[in-house]
């Protein structure tokens, strides 16, 4: 009980550090769908490119979340802002599953349903549009869920780099070895997280094919 | 819409002139020579692999010939707006190939839509088209997988005429079908032909469907045409591959075969 009480006499800061950590959480999701999602249409359609950029995807995936955080820093525009630097990062780990999941989805639309729309003549973007990412939306989708369930854990690590969001808590309380402080952290960062992976998935149903 | 592409109107519709295909060096298709006139229902007929699949696609150019060239309505393939050129063929494969996200009005509304038609006019049409193919118009506001497969080939065929093309590809339409139902689809074939006068070409590898259908056979083996002829001299051909053809069917063939002019 007395988390509880510790995180509603903190809940101003609760609040404040779930809103830096949405923050980072979403304008990285989006850049990461920005890039991701026309990245994985490129190689579903151009198969030489799709060995080289998965590839490439899955070594930053590999990279410890620390250790690329401390690459980062040296870099000139990026070091000057530790947010910025953290948005760059976790964008960087949040393209993965995005652009595998694209590939994934658009590669398994069934061809005759390609070919026959070529047949009647629609265009390329005709065709990408009304039919290949229709079609491939929810394998999208849950790709997307699975990158922000990623980045609201990794985020947490962006405190560390003096980023803000609900890892200040975990750190700071690491550091008091105060489990209250942790949990007031940890606690928020998990529903975040369940919460995330609840609305995606809800979207992802009701946008499913018939 | 299309009248631009009617160069000639007493010339063949579609003209194959020593055309080729290799895919990574195999041979698909080797100098094909063939013309195909207005309003006659070809039928191409041959073993899986015999090239009557690449031939059909070489005609909305869903690939290009090696070598050689294929003339549609006169003009030659090759130089022709691609999708103009797809958009004045219907085109219908097996199963329809039918969109599995759009409800059958949009199946066979999407060519007329993308043409610019009014909402209004693509909704009268697509009545008229289920009307024409035997389907009720309830069906209308259906999913493909809520449909029988001989209900979705249908559909399949409404879409390929959704803008009245001259030209209609049919790549084993009713391959998958139960005999029952395709003998049904065959017959519906038959009256919807005789009231449209397409130009059709038709990728069967049942000789019985050939013979039925077709006003003229075009037998291919390994990439070759072997011969082209009506379903009655067919019969009586004395080409070895013909007569393989007619053997392996065995009897009562010769009831079936299309004697409706042409």
């Amino acid at each position: 009980m007395n988390i509880v009480r510790f995180m509603l006499q903190n809940h101003t800061q609760v609040l404040e550090l779930t809103l830096e950590h949405l923050w980072l959480v979403g304008v990285s999701t989006a850049l990461a769908i920005a890039i991701g999602v026309p990245t994985g249409i490129l190689i579903a359609h151009r198969p030489r490119f799709n060995k080289p950029v998965l590839a490439s995807a899955n070594i930053i995936q590999t990279i410890p979340s620390l250790a690329l955080f401390g690459f980062l820093l040296p870099v000139p525009w990026l070091g000057a802002r530790s947010d910025r630097l953290a948005i760059v990062a976790l964008t960087l780990y949040a393209l993965l599953p995005i652009i595998r999941n694209t590939f994934t989805g658009i590669r398994g639309v069934d061809p005759a349903v390609v070919e026959a729309g070529r047949g009647m003549g629609l265009t390329e973007s005709q065709l990408l549009f009304q039919v290949e990412l229709p079609l491939a939306t929810s394998v999208i989708l849950s790709g997307i869920r699975v990158a922000i369930v990623i980045s609201v854990g990794l985020a947490t690590i962006a405190a560390a780099i003096g980023a803000g969001g609900l890892g200040e808590f975990i750190f700071r309380g690491l550091a008091m070895v105060d489990d209250r402080v942790i949990l007031a952290g940890a606690i928020p960062a998990a529903v975040l997280a369940l919460a995330a992976d609840f609305i995606v998935g809800l979207l992802e149903r009701r946008l499913r094919t018939p | 819409m299309l009248a631009h592409m009617q160069t000639d109107p007493k010339g063949p519709a579609i003209e194959f002139h020593e055309v080729s295909y290799e895919a990574n060096v195999v041979k698909i298709l080797s100098g094909l020579n063939l013309k195909i006139a207005r309003g006659e229902t070809l039928v191409l007929l041959g073993r899986s692999g015999s090239g009557k699949t690449t031939t059909l696609k070489l005609v909305n150019r869903l690939i290009s010939p090696t070598s050689g060239e294929v003339m549609v309505n006169g003009a030659p393939n090759e130089t022709a707006d691609l999708i103009r050129l797809r958009r004045g063929i219907g085109y219908v494969i097996q199963e329809g190939g039918l969109f599995p996200h759009f409800t059958v009005e949009r199946n066979i509304g999407l060519v007329p839509k993308i043409e610019g038609w009014g909402k209004e006019r693509i909704h009268s049409r697509v009545e008229e088209l289920l009307k024409l193919v035997g389907l009720e118009s309830e069906i209308a506001s259906r999913y493909p997988h809520q449909l029988s497969g001989g209900q979705r080939q249908r559909v399949g065929v409404a879409r390929a005429l959704a803008a009245d093309p001259e030209i209609l590809l049919m790549d084993e339409p009713f391959g998958a079908l139960d005999p029952l139902t395709r003998d049904e689809l065959q017959r519906e074939f038959m009256a919807l032909q005789q009231r449209l006068h397409k130009t059709i070409v038709f990728v069967t590898h049942d000789l019985r469907e050939a013979l039925r259908l077709g006003s003229r056979i075009a037998l291919m083996e390994a990439g070759k045409l072997v011969t082209a002829l009506t379903p009655e001299d067919f019969l009586k051909s004395d080409d070895p591959w013909a007569s393989k053809y007619v053997q392996a069917f065995g009897d009562g063939t010769a009831s079936i075969v299309n004697r409706g002019g042409r």
